[in-house]
């Protein structure tokens, strides 16, 4: 049976991770591939790096990162954060990258997730979509899509971006809810839920996880078939195999 | 001395992956430009992700090179698009042909959106193996062990399956027939697991 997968998401700036690390016996807290090499050993099922500098000076300092982790871990890698055009994207993909992950340059340029389904394949091409729940012109309830970091907003809803997406070649649809982000309040069920059902292509549930009944509920009423966290894993609120005791206590199939 | 893996790139699909597992494992790895250079590989392994379509690139003079070197006993690794290929062909190309080594044609998995059964194509994530047979690729591979998957086509299940995995059906999720074998996931990806095959296949290159 297919698992439900847990994966760490790496927020780094200027080749450090940031958000704040808060484990022992690492030789440097902020370094990703420590941290990466700590999750692979808890048995994380995937990493996610996301670049928030994103600039063009930091993109040698990204492509170093990227080599750095992909060196040792065996499993798969995904990049985000700065990627606007096919050579980011190829840059990435050569340093190590499985996957690149595309948000506002998707937004803006859809055409960019076909490029490079077409050069790499759909399975290394993620739609990440930043939404909220809002009401339209008309009073209908619906996911507003946000780009640049949630700061615009795109004027689309999220189900509707992300059947288009996958029709234009995304292999995997990376969904954040800006209303939980940094709440610990628990994943956005409705809207996971809602984008699950919509596409055949699996999705990522991100943005409020706080306690590990946060992951149950997100992988049953949320339908997703992945969840992201970072500093409840950052911090060692939670252990990664410690989450995946639990999830397997609620009949949910994980890797352990 | 490393013994010479020819990895073979047809452009379906990015290598750094797979190139970083099998130095990981002690191969030394070349890419054959041509298929005359495969004449001093001691093993052979197609990868691939994609449309069957790209196996296209693998045209008479390549299989034959290919065919050659498997019948003077080098190993042969197909992996994800490179296992399908080692088949008779595959739905996704009805007029293509594949190496065709192993019995069989492959096809699409079916995806099912019933509530509470949702099976979702392509096929995504960390599966279990059930192992089915001792050949020496699995080796060291314990019975429900998980592996990374990423494809929407599959194998039958025959005679040559040594593992099965299911996703809505039961598809030949690691396959091997004397000296030539063949993944569906991807052992580049699939952690500790992933590298055992991969150390398993240089034990067959010897």
């Amino acid at each position: 049976m297919l698992s439900k997968r847990i994966i760490a998401c790496l927020d780094v700036r200027d080749g450090q991770v940031v958000k704040g690390i808060n484990f022992e016996g690492l030789r440097s807290a902020g370094d990703p591939a420590d941290l990466a090499r700590r999750y692979n050993l808890e048995g994380i099922d995937e990493l996610v790096i996301l670049d928030i500098t994103a600039t063009l000076e930091r993109r040698r300092a990204m492509a170093d990162t990227i080599r750095a982790v992909a060196r040792e871990l065996f499993i798969p890698l995904a990049v985000g954060g700065g990627i606007k055009t096919e050579d980011d994207a190829a840059a990435a993909v050569e340093a190590g990258a499985d996957k690149v992950s595309l948000n506002s340059a998707a937004l803006l340029n859809p055409g960019l997730l076909t490029t490079l389904a077409n050069r790499y394949g759909s399975q290394a091409v993620v739609c990440a979509i930043d939404a909220k729940h809002a009401v339209d012109a008309n009073g209908n309830k619906i996911y507003a899509v946000y780009s640049r970091s949630g700061s615009t907003a795109a004027n689309r809803d999220a189900v509707e971006w992300a059947r288009e997406a996958e029709q234009r070649g995304a292999g995997e649809i990376l969904l954040t809810s800006i209303d939980r982000d940094g709440t610990k309040i628990g994943f956005d069920c409705a809207m996971t839920a809602a984008v699950s059902r919509a596409v055949s292509i699996p999705v990522i549930a991100s943005g409020g996880a706080g306690r590990l009944h946060d992951f149950v509920d997100v992988f049953t009423a949320g339908a997703a078939d992945a969840a992201l966290a970072a500093s409840i894993f950052h911090y060692a609120e939670t252990s990664v195999h410690a989450l995946k005791e639990h999830l397997r206590a609620h009949d949910i199939p994980v890797r352990l | 001395m490393q013994s010479r893996i020819a990895l073979i790139d047809y452009k379906a699909g990015n290598l750094t992956s797979v190139r970083k597992a099998l130095a990981a494992v002690g191969a030394e790895v070349y890419t054959p430009e041509q298929p005359s250079d495969l004449a001093d590989a001691q093993g052979i392994i197609v990868p691939g992700v994609g449309h069957f379509g790209a196996t296209a690139a693998l045209d008479a003079e390549w299989t034959d090179a290919i065919l050659a070197r498997v019948g003077e006993g080098r190993p042969l690794l197909g992996i994800c698009l490179g296992l399908q290929w080692l088949y008779e062909g595959s739905e996704e190309s009805p007029d293509l042909k594949g190496l065709g080594v192993l019995s069989g044609i492959c096809h699409k998995l079916q995806g099912d959106s019933t509530e509470g059964h949702i099976i979702k194509v392509p096929h995504v994530g960390w599966n279990s193996l059930d192992r089915l047979s001792n050949a020496p690729i699995i080796d060291g591979v314990a019975d429900g062990a998980q592996v990374y998957f990423t494809h929407s086509y599959v194998a039958p299940v025959t005679s040559d399956s040594a593992a099965a995995t299911t996703h809505g059906e039961r598809f030949a999720s690691i396959v091997q027939r004397g000296q030539v074998a063949g993944v569906q996931f991807h052992p580049e990806k699939s952690g500790e697991v992933g590298l055992q095959i991969l150390r398993n296949f240089m034990k067959m290159v010897g």
